[in-house]
């Protein structure tokens, strides 16, 4: 059950709240320009209840909890790749069992109102993880997982994953004779989430920080399993300057790479820019502006590879046609 | 004389990082960092939402404040800032 009521950030009374609890602390050691980074303290601004957080390994575990130091002022677990989500579904359940054995009732230092989160990111997600969110999804357990998606194992040293786009110079997939990056296309994982029937799915660019905090926050208010698609710049793994890092993910949302929409019960809605690129089709740029801030795509652009752009235009065309359809334009 | 074996219930209960990362200062990594000029600046809080590292402070009404000891110097807060009233000095 998906809420109706939409949610106003006023950005003003979320800069206050930020300052006074500090979600995520400052000195996590992130590279400069990481899309994580907003993505983090984006999911925190939209919390309504205390947050229990499940991460899976990636980035921003590494990152955030280098011993003896941590970023979190939240409740905060690491887990391998297989199991984030099935540790979100047993803290879930936990809760649910000390509240009905009434064991912390009355106990002022415990709170059993909180929201779990289990953020992973697309290796843990699109491949190793795939299971264990399968499992917790099909038990309808209340949890949000949020997928950042940065498009390869950027943390042990920038491999291909599922969720590698086409083309892209990756360590396993470099550009040779043979092979020229990644020769396939990325898997279609808000599909695979959507098939399970979920309450709730959606795709956030953290670039559109009002789109994204409304769409978290009724990922908090759903009763069920919400799968969030996020999308994460990678300035070290996409050889782009760390200050285009928003301007990457805006121009994902206006090639239509990465459109907005979310899925309510199995209904497609687009959101945000995509709304407007879907009335006004003039307003939808070709992909070369995406790619070419990218040094993972340079290849591209050589005379003789020309054709990897337009198969690359034509799989977002084709993308972009099917979402269309869905949301019934 | 060997020392007795630590049972598992002696044992922490995980690897709990202790310190908060405030006290590691990132900032050194920065080539260049933000510099606010204040009357160009008009209060929206861009550079306070697309800061991954949580470095300025703003209380919603006055000119955000970078903290430089923890920033990196990304300079997405330069790029985005509507007014353009960041510039990233060289430290």
């Amino acid at each position: 059950m998906v809420t109706k009521a939409v949610w106003r950030p006023d950005i003003k009374e979320l800069a206050r709240i930020e300052g006074q609890k500090r979600p995520v602390e400052s000195g996590h050691r992130l590279c400069a320009g990481c899309g994580a980074g907003i993505i983090m303290r984006q999911i925190a601004m939209a919390a309504r209840k205390p947050l229990v957080w499940i991460n899976a390994t990636g980035c921003v575990e590494v990152a955030t909890t280098i011993f003896p130091y941590t970023s979190w002022n939240v409740p905060w677990a690491h887990n391998a790749f297989e199991n984030a989500a099935a540790v979100g579904s047993g803290v879930e359940a936990a809760r649910k069992k000390l509240v009905r054995a009434k064991r912390f009732e009355g106990d002022p230092d415990i709170e059993l109102d909180y929201d779990v989160i289990v953020l992973g990111g697309d290796g843990g997600t699109y491949d190793i993880g795939l299971q264990a969110i399968s499992g917790a999804f099909e038990r309808r357990h209340k949890i949000m997982y949020v997928l950042y998606d940065n498009e390869a194992y950027m943390n042990t040293g920038i491999q291909r994953s599922g969720g590698t786009p086409f083309g892209a110079r990756t360590t396993t997939t470099p550009v040779g004779k043979v092979i020229k990056g990644k020769p396939l296309f990325k898997k279609p994982i808000m599909d695979i989430m959507v098939a399970h029937g979920i309450p709730y799915a959606a795709t956030v660019s953290p670039a559109y920080w009002n789109d994204a905090l409304v769409k978290f926050r009724r990922g908090f208010e759903t009763e069920g399993p919400v799968f969030i698609h996020a999308f994460s710049t990678c300035p070290l793994g996409w050889g782009s300057a760390p200050e285009d890092t928003v301007k990457i993910m805006k121009l994902a949302v206006e090639t239509c790479v990465f459109p907005l929409y979310e899925v309510i019960e199995g209904e497609y809605r687009l959101t945000g820019p995509s709304v407007s690129i879907a009335k006004n089709p003039d307003r939808k740029k070709p992909v070369e502006e995406y790619l070419k801030l990218q040094g993972r795509f340079r290849h591209m652009f050589k005379p003789e590879n020309k054709w990897m752009i337009e198969k690359f235009q034509e799989w977002v065309d084709k993308q972009w046609e099917t979402l269309l359809r869905r949301a019934g334009y | 004389m060997s020392t007795p074996m630590v049972g598992w219930k002696d044992l922490p209960m995980a690897a709990v990082p202790f310190l908060s990362s405030k006290e590691y200062p990132t900032g050194e990594w920065a080539v260049f960092q933000p510099k606010i000029d204040e009357n160009k600046c008009v209060r929206c809080g861009l550079c306070w939402m697309y800061c991954p590292d949580s470095v300025y402070r703003w209380d919603g009404e006055g000119v955000p404040v970078p903290d430089l000891e923890h920033c990196k110097g990304c300079g997405i807060c330069a790029v985005e800032c509507p007014t353009k009233a960041i510039e990233m000095v060289r430290v």
